[in-house]
């Protein structure tokens, strides 16, 4: 017993020095630091362009699991699931010269892009699902993305505890070929759960990258003024990192 | 020459710092989704071939459970732990470090020779003629520097999304993403079992000279 005690304590004042070097500035730059060098690395070592893997249909998860909001009750989206969605819009502006207000049916006649992936969330889990959507590329260039725009962030229909959600890119993610505007999975309209009847999917990041419930895409020159600057809902509520290609 | 060359406890105690922090850290992570499953993907329970217990948080980074901030420090000690053994590999390959005390013959590996080595292991019998180790230790550091260790960097390489695009290949060779992920787990626990048999032979080996000789190199041999 005593010997485990002894483990105890060692692991706890191990654990305790640790959080003492993260609240100090120096603790704070290095580990903010080390998640830009994998974006770095990352971005050194792949062709901006390169695909995440895509599967055949046999490879789909027979059932697609949610997380975070899965039934958002607030504000009009009880009355737009009434609705079937039919009122729905998606606002694209901020540093564009021609903003823009787009229907679903606006959105079903854009060339389409469908991929089969996989999904994989910052707690572990993977799933692979068939989307289908145009790519944001195509709205961005319909919407004529100014020169000064640096990221494009994410609005979001759902409130979780209390906070708006929403997530940001920055132009690689933006343009990538993969980075679609999803309104379908598997061949049906998206489920609630994952985000109807509009969410993003940027494949080479993490799961809460894709904004579900996307009311909104807004482009602008720096995160700092959004939400509470840290460029997501989970950045800025519990310090997830930015980028989430690790 | 010294017992220990400068590079081999340079990285010794680089890399346990790393171990320790990826380690503990690495446990949060666990907490955070406690299946594992094998092939690409994997969410539920009917999917995994283990459910992992939940670790108790003195011996989990940062002691409370916060995903986010177990993944800052995992991603931050990523770094100086692949890049240290990618150094201690150069270093023991050139000043044949390697090829001297850890490769093995092929006469080692006669069961005559490996039983010999057990009884006198189980004997505390720490005393080998010839080389600096006997086969039991070659074969204990050629497997954590050569596949245990290795294996951590090429694994958390293969959870990572953002990798995927150009070492889909390795991925694929591990068998998809959440085996990958189950490798990177059993690799992490094949590397606490070494490191608990590590520290209890040092003690019985006397682990004052074993401590002092892994700082100051030891005594010219």
């Amino acid at each position: 017993m005593r010997r485990r005690n002894f483990l105890v304590a060692a692991g706890a004042a191990f654990v305790a020095g640790c959080n003492r070097i993260a609240e100090t500035d120096a603790g704070k730059a290095v580990l903010d630091a080390a998640e830009s060098w994998h974006k770095g690395a990352h971005r050194l070592l792949s062709d901006r362009k390169a695909l995440a893997p895509e599967y055949p249909r046999s490879s789909i998860s027979p059932f697609f699991r949610g997380n975070g909001s899965t039934d958002p009750q607030n504000g009009d989206y009880p009355r737009h699931v009434e609705e079937g969605f039919a009122n729905w819009r998606l606002e694209v502006g901020g540093l564009v010269a021609n903003p823009l207000s787009l229907s679903l049916e606006n959105i079903r006649r854009l060339p389409q892009r469908t991929q089969i992936t996989r999904h994989d969330c910052v707690e572990g889990w993977s799933a692979i699902g068939e989307w289908t959507g145009p790519q944001l590329s195509v709205l961005l260039d319909a919407a004529k993305l100014r020169e000064e725009a640096r990221f494009l962030v994410f609005r979001c229909a759902d409130n979780l505890n209390g906070g708006d959600y929403y997530e940001s890119v920055d132009l690689v993610d933006a343009y990538h070929p993969q980075t679609i505007i999803a309104h379908s999975l598997n061949g049906e309209p998206l489920p609630i759960r994952n985000g109807a009847p509009l969410r993003m999917r940027i494949e080479r990041q993490l799961g809460y990258k894709h904004a579900k419930y996307l009311t909104a895409i807004e482009a602008v020159a720096s995160l700092d003024d959004i939400g509470e600057g840290q460029g997501g809902y989970w950045e800025d509520r519990a310090g997830y990192q930015w980028y989430a290609g690790i | 020459m010294k017992r220990h060359a400068v590079t081999t406890r340079l990285w010794h105690w680089l890399n346990l710092l790393c171990v320790v922090v990826l380690f503990m850290s690495g446990l949060t992570i666990s907490n955070a989704h406690r299946r594992l499953y094998w092939g690409d993907w994997g969410f539920d329970a009917s999917q995994a071939w283990l459910m992992v217990p939940r670790f108790p948080d003195w011996m989990a980074i940062p002691g409370y459970y916060s995903l986010a901030v177990a993944r800052d420090w995992h991603i931050l000690m990523a770094w100086p732990f692949a890049l240290g053994l990618l150094f201690m590999w150069i270093a023991m390959l050139a000043n044949r470090h390697f090829r001297r005390d850890i490769a093995t013959s092929r006469r080692e590996w006669r069961p005559s020779a490996i039983w010999r080595d057990i009884v006198e292991h189980l004997k505390l019998n720490f005393d080998h003629e010839g080389g600096k180790y006997n086969f039991l230790q070659k074969l204990a550091y050629g497997l954590v520097l050569g596949v245990f260790l290795p294996m951590m960097v090429f694994t958390g390489i293969s959870i990572s999304p953002g990798m995927e695009p150009t070492f889909g290949w390795l991925v694929d060779l591990l068998g998809g993403r959440q085996s990958a992920r189950s490798l990177h787990f059993i690799f992490a626990f094949a590397l606490a079992a070494f490191f608990v048999v590590h520290v209890v032979l040092v003690i019985l080996a006397g682990p004052i000279g074993q401590i002092r000789d892994m700082i100051t190199g030891g005594r010219e041999a």
